[in-house]
């Protein structure tokens, strides 16, 4: 059976100070598929466009020639407006720094994908309450992020990028900022997530180690991709 | 619904940033607070003064001297301060005389109702054995009595006769019944009384009570007993008294119909002839509503000044605002970047930081108010006025705040709205 294709990248080129002495090419042709389901890992060394091919991905930018379609939309031609939307419903991002809402409590932060999506307020309420049950913070729900630990906001954000079930989880360096322990949880969480809801998760980071715990490891290095293996899709 | 989310998390930085937000408050507060303030009081002394002018009869002209200026022709206003020199008193030579009244009351028959005319005696007591009653002790015409709305409890007003032959017989107030005959009107009435005016000794005959009412810019520093009431005497008793023929002010009530400001320049231009030849003063006739009417115009002068000042502290205060929106959307780039990364048009990017600017000017708008209202409250009580804050000065409060909370709210909320999302979730 054919599966469903998500992201659909061909030669995805940016190049930065257009028409400059300083132009820059960062992405020289990126081609990526990724089909609902999977778990894939973007890796690559700093200053490897794996930051750039990010935004890309995630509709903070726009790239200078090639075709991106996002879960059948066409990003390429989108409009500012249109990318918030598109932002909005179809992706779920978590940072490396968390990034949640400051003196905003959990169950709020959880709630502002849903308020941008224009969705009523119980059933935000709702829906946000049964997230940060699967995350397990359901009993945090009124913490503000200053009163949580970098596991618990990252769990938070987790729970905060499942809001409007966007078509992607973009995971940038998430564990980046935790020690190795909590680090250990927020992969577990991702693998759960992955397995008992299906998502749909792409993981950019610099480690190898956590790259081979993904199905997929597409590595890139100057603005190409220079390798693509399977991983072992397990937590190791 | 953004709308209300946009409120409860404006509010939510207000309270985390307490003392910032109070200072950029401050100048919106201060200007809306002035605002009102002035409102307020000159609300107060205009309705007070139109009442009291009104009760008073704003058909009734005041007749007076004026010291003439040198070179022009004095002005007619009665109340203008010009450039005078020395100030000179009138002396009896100066006072209208009882034939120039007698001349006016002719010609202007149809128009005059009466005329009140006052002659003061002096301050002092009524002794009764140990009984006692502070007066004042003043002559008045039959006129008095109209102009001032006054009624008698018991007996009656001077006859005709009295009047005339300038007999000494009083009215008193209920006050001096109480104090000195218990209260019993009956025998107070037709009683003989002494009083003692700066040593010298008055006997008259009590011909009528009056109620004594407290007057509202009076003072009731003295207790119920030591009140000081005036006791009135035909006019010409009193001139007698003070060995004087004219008078120096007499209010003159006009009849239903008369144009008040009109008949006050006849007046005027009456008594005009009899003062060509005095060097230093002539008449002034001025009406009640023409006095009420210079009050309320210097009034709104006031009022407009204050109001510039005001306004220049709302322009401030705005500037502020802006200042602090700046600094706030400096601070919490990061915020903005992850809530465009979350889904968040520029539009509501920008509704979110109007919206924050709006609530910190209405909330300092309705700081201002209350104190505005605190203040003008206290003047007005200082001043013995009632205390009347104008619905539509608070409402056009509310409304400019907001305004200015729109004005200078746009520039920083567009600048947050126009962030790249990238650069703002990278920024440290």
């Amino acid at each position: 059976m054919e599966k469903k294709i998500v992201i659909d990248m061909k030669e995805i080129r940016k190049s930065f100070y257009i028409g400059t002495e300083n132009e820059l090419e960062v992405l020289k042709g990126i081609d990526i598929k990724v089909y609902e389901g999977e778990f894939v890992a973007i890796v690559g060394a700093s200053g490897s466009g794996k930051s750039t091919l990010m935004n890309i991905i995630g509709s903070l930018d726009r790239p200078t020639s090639g075709n991106y379609t996002l879960d059948n939309v066409d990003i390429t031609a989108a409009k500012d407006n249109q990318l918030s939307a598109i932002r909005n419903q179809k992706i779920g991002f978590v940072f490396q720094t968390y990034n949640l809402i400051a003196k905003t409590n959990a169950l709020k932060n959880v709630e502002m994908p849903m308020l941008y999506g224009k969705i009523p307020g119980k059933q935000r309420v709702e829906r946000a309450k049964e997230l940060l049950h699967t995350v397990g913070m359901g009993d945090r729900m009124k913490h503000l992020p200053e009163e949580l630990s970098g596991g618990q906001k990252q769990r938070v954000a987790i729970a905060r990028a499942m809001a409007n079930d966007p078509a992607i989880i973009l995971a940038d360096e998430p564990t980046g900022a935790l020690d190795s322990e909590t680090g250990r949880m927020v992969m577990d969480l991702f693998h759960q997530l992955h397995k008992e809801q299906g998502k749909t998760i792409i993981l950019i980071t610099h480690s190898p180690e956590l790259a081979e715990e993904t199905e997929r490891i597409i590595t890139i290095k100057d603005g190409l991709i220079i390798g693509e293996r399977k991983g072992s899709g397990k937590p190791c | 619904m953004l709308v209300y989310e946009n409120i409860r998390l404006a509010l939510f930085s207000l309270k985390a940033n307490k003392m910032r937000a109070l200072l950029t408050m401050l100048g919106i507060i201060i200007g809306i607070a002035s605002v009102i303030a002035i409102m307020t009081v000159g609300n107060s002394i205009t309705t007070y003064v139109s009442d009291t002018m009104a009760s008073m009869g704003a058909s009734n002209i005041t007749v007076g001297l004026q010291q003439k200026e040198e070179e022009k022709e004095s002005t007619k206003e009665g109340m203008s301060f010009g450039g005078r020199q020395r100030m000179k008193s009138a002396t009896e030579d100066d006072y209208f005389t009882r034939e120039m009244l007698k001349n006016y009351c002719e010609i202007y028959a149809d128009s005059i109702m009466a005329i009140s005319a006052q002659e003061t005696i002096g301050s002092g007591k009524i002794t009764e054995g140990n009984l006692y009653a502070n007066i004042s002790f003043s002559g008045v015409s039959l006129g008095y009595f109209l102009a001032n709305d006054m009624s008698l409890l018991e007996g009656r007003f001077f006859s005709e006769k009295e009047t005339e032959d300038g007999k000494m017989v009083a009215i008193v107030s209920d006050k001096v019944v109480n104090n000195l005959y218990d209260g019993d009107k009956e025998k107070a009435l037709g009683s003989i009384f002494q009083a003692n005016i700066n040593d010298k000794f008055y006997s008259c005959t009590i011909v009528g009570i009056y109620e004594y009412e407290q007057s509202a810019m009076g003072f009731s520093s003295s207790s119920e007993k030591d009140i000081t009431t005036s006791v009135y005497v035909p006019l010409k008793a009193a001139q007698n008294a003070n060995h004087t023929t004219g008078y120096s002010q007499f209010t003159v009530v006009t009849k239903t119909g008369v144009n008040a400001d009109e008949f006050a320049s006849n007046t005027e231009r009456f008594f005009s002839t009899y003062y060509r030849k005095n060097k230093d003063f002539g008449p002034s006739a001025y009406s009640m509503s023409s006095m009420v009417e210079s009050l309320t115009e210097m009034m709104s002068t006031i009022t407009l000044a204050i109001s510039i000042i005001a306004g220049i502290a709302l322009l401030v205060g705005g500037i502020g605002v802006m200042n602090i929106m700046l600094v706030s959307i400096t601070e919490r780039t990061r915020e903005i970047g992850t809530r465009k990364a979350l889904g968040a048009t520029n539009g509501s990017i920008r509704l979110q930081f109007i919206v924050e600017s709006i609530v910190i000017c209405i909330i300092g708008g309705i700081i201002g108010i209350i104190l505005g209202i605190i203040m003008g409250s206290v003047a007005a009580n200082l001043m013995d006025t009632p205390a009347s804050p104008s619905v539509g000065s608070i409402i056009l409060s509310l409304t400019f705040s907001m305004a200015i909370g729109v004005f200078f709210g746009y520039h920083p909320a567009n600048k947050a709205a126009k962030m790249d999302p990238i650069e703002a979730l990278r920024y440290e």
